[in-house]
């Protein structure tokens, strides 16, 4: 199999808190600045919590969602009286931590997210990248206590919207099903272990650790499927107690997937294809009951760390 | 309805329940009843029972449109006396005029014009299944309402949460009827529509609506006992000196309410792994564990005891 040196990874941010409610993030954070969780090895570590207001008020946001904030456009945009508080700040995380696409961003950036979806433990990032594929394996292959899944977001750098596209390389982790403004405990023993892991792979990749290449099963998104709706603009259904909690189960025509208040089922119909985000509570003011993916298989190559 | 009159048999005797009202969206995040109710508001044919007026009713509104608990402050602490007289109209939180307003349109709460019975519909993100709350273990009315739903409702389990505690009983939207019922059903995420959720939730208030409208034709609903959980503590989450939390609640107690509490179990975990016990002197079953709105108020779950409650046989005056 082919094999492919890759540039160091000098520094990892993790972040938590870009969305307020959603605890995991916010504790892990918190527990690594106490220990002055600074270094891995050789590789430095900054935590940030992203949206101090968000999380002050137990919100997922104070105006606009932060986590959509970070396309080119609105990296870019003029700040005015009016510019709402997540655009200026996620302009200051760009700053930060950024420029997005510039050789000074930081080399690794894991932004932690929950959701209400029945997700287990997911990776979410924009482009196939050695490096998030390996840490990917390397958690997959060593975190037994949930489901690990791999999703792909089909999307070019410049319109990337959330906080990962900042980092030369970067991906979310995703864990669910936990309620907003909530803490599990089993939830966050997860998410530690898997940055444990993350970081133990980076202090071996850094120490020359060479790496085997394989295959990861990722989910790509395809399309985003809505509630049922009157004339009013009001959901007329809820998710079908089949599909409720039944993410990356594969949906056939004929599956149902939604019941109405007044007790039909409304069927599936359309290509085989994966939920995810199932009744994922955000997304409600976004108009998506669930998204759909296809399964596609990516490999990646033998990899260690180039030495100039 | 007055309250209940022993006559020589020993039977407690109630007016008929004529004036009975479904709160939802009491908390504007607990979508089960927000949904139920805003359903009944449009076509109410599967609420309507003969000879009884059953209205269903958004009581907090402004907080439903944001999908948030509350807006100024918590509508279901804020039924106290001295809200409730209070004076400052427009200058008032948001909830506290609501109060006002609800204790008008269903009050006054202690008055013989009150409203008859009032459930409200709440959703938790505890596992506690479907549960009644009942706030005095003398109202007959209630106990054998709650009797007829737990069989009606079995084998699905439907428990019931008596607080009566002279301390952390509060004031709720429900307590201005004479007869209050909350239904409590979770686990369920703040703001999320869970479908076996809200039928569970349907299903309990139509048995709830069925028990008035046989007592009111007359039924007599012999003595029973009710098994009833009596809350006796809140446990608070272990803090720093800043007031931050400095533990969870612990993976062996998480999603196990109900179930008993011993001395020496796992209560909580910190952050750095270890486990912290329960050191009561007695087993208790706790319940609301790990309730998302509960962090603000010093809660991460209540302890209860069991206990059995005679209610005396009722029938209509």
């Amino acid at each position: 199999m082919q094999r492919t040196s890759v540039p160091p990874i000098y520094n990892v941010t993790i972040c938590g808190g870009t969305h307020g409610n959603e605890l995991t993030g916010v504790y892990i954070v918190r527990e690594m600045q106490k220990q002055k969780m600074e270094k891995a090895g050789s590789v430095s570590v900054t935590t940030v919590e992203t949206n101090p207001r968000a999380v002050a008020a137990g919100r997922r946001y104070t105006e606009m969602d932060l986590n959509r904030c970070f396309t080119d456009v609105l990296l870019s945009s003029p700040i005015t009286e009016s510019t709402p508080y997540e655009v200026r700040r996620a302009q200051e995380l760009n700053a930060q931590l950024g420029p997005k696409g510039s050789a000074k961003a930081v080399d690794l950036l894991i932004d932690l997210h929950n959701t209400t979806s029945n997700m287990g433990l997911c990776f979410i990032f924009y482009s196939i990248d050695w490096i998030t594929l390996h840490i990917y394996k390397y958690i997959e292959n060593n975190l037994n206590s949930v489901p690990v899944r791999a999703i792909q977001l089909d999307i070019p750098s410049s319109e990337a919207y959330s906080l990962e596209s900042v980092g030369k390389h970067g991906f979310a982790i995703e864990v669910g099903p936990q309620p907003c403004g909530v803490l599990r405990a089993d939830i966050f023993n997860v998410v530690k272990e898997a940055l444990d892991l993350t970081l133990q792979w980076l202090q071996k990749f850094s120490s020359g650790h060479s790496f085997e290449g394989g295959t990861v099963d990722a989910y790509t998104f395809v399309k985003s499927v809505d509630y049922p709706r009157d004339s009013a603009g009001k959901a007329t259904a809820i998710i079908h107690q089949d599909l409720q909690d039944n993410d990356f189960k594969l949906l056939r025509s004929g599956d149902p997937i939604f019941q109405t208040f007044s007790g039909d089922i409304l069927k599936y119909e359309g290509e085989d294809l994966y939920p995810f985000f199932v009744n994922e509570c955000a997304y409600y003011e976004k108009k998506i009951a669930f998204h759909l993916a296809q399964k596609k298989t990516y490999s990646f190559p033998h990899i260690s760390v180039k030495n100039d | 309805m007055s309250n209940g009159s022993s006559n020589n048999n020993n039977t407690a005797r109630f007016d008929a329940a004529r004036r009975v009202a479904i709160f939802g969206g009491t908390h504007g995040n607990e979508m089960s009843g927000v949904t139920l109710v805003n359903l009944w508001m449009q076509n109410s044919a599967e609420i309507q029972r003969k000879g009884l007026e059953i209205k269903p009713f958004l009581t907090n509104p402004k907080a439903v449109e944001k999908c948030v608990r509350y807006v100024d402050t918590d509508l279901n602490r804020a039924f106290t006396q001295e809200n409730l007289s209070a004076t400052g109209g427009d200058e008032l939180p948001y909830e506290v005029q609501r109060a006002q307003e609800i204790n008008r349109m269903f009050g006054p709460k202690g008055s013989a014009e009150a409203y008859d019975v009032i459930f409200d519909l709440h959703n938790t993100t505890s596992n506690m299944g479907c549960t009644l709350i009942l706030e005095s273990s003398k109202d007959a009315f209630n106990l054998q309402m709650m009797n007829y739903i737990k069989k009606a409702f079995a084998p699905a389990s439907c428990l019931v949460l008596l607080n009566e505690h002279p301390l952390l009983k509060y004031s709720t939207s429900r307590s201005v009827a004479k007869h209050p019922v909350g239904m409590e059903v979770g686990p369920q995420p703040q703001g999320v529509l869970r479908s076996n959720i809200f039928e569970a939730m349907r299903v309990i208030l139509k048995h709830a609506l069925d028990f008035i409208s046989l007592f009111n034709e007359g039924m007599e609903f012999p003595p029973c006992t009710v098994e009833v959980f009596r809350v006796l503590e809140r446990m608070d989450y272990p803090r720093d000196a800043n007031g931050n939390i400095i533990a969870m609640v612990h993976p062996n107690l998480q999603d196990c309410d109900w179930e008993p509490l011993n001395p020496g179990d796992p209560m909580f975990q910190t952050f750095d792994g270890k486990s912290i016990h329960y050191q009561g002197s007695s087993t208790v079953y706790p319940t609301f564990i790990n309730e998302a709105a509960y962090y603000e108020k010093q809660q991460a779950f209540v302890t209860t005891r069991r206990e059995t409650l005679a209610a005396s046989a009722i029938g209509k005056a």
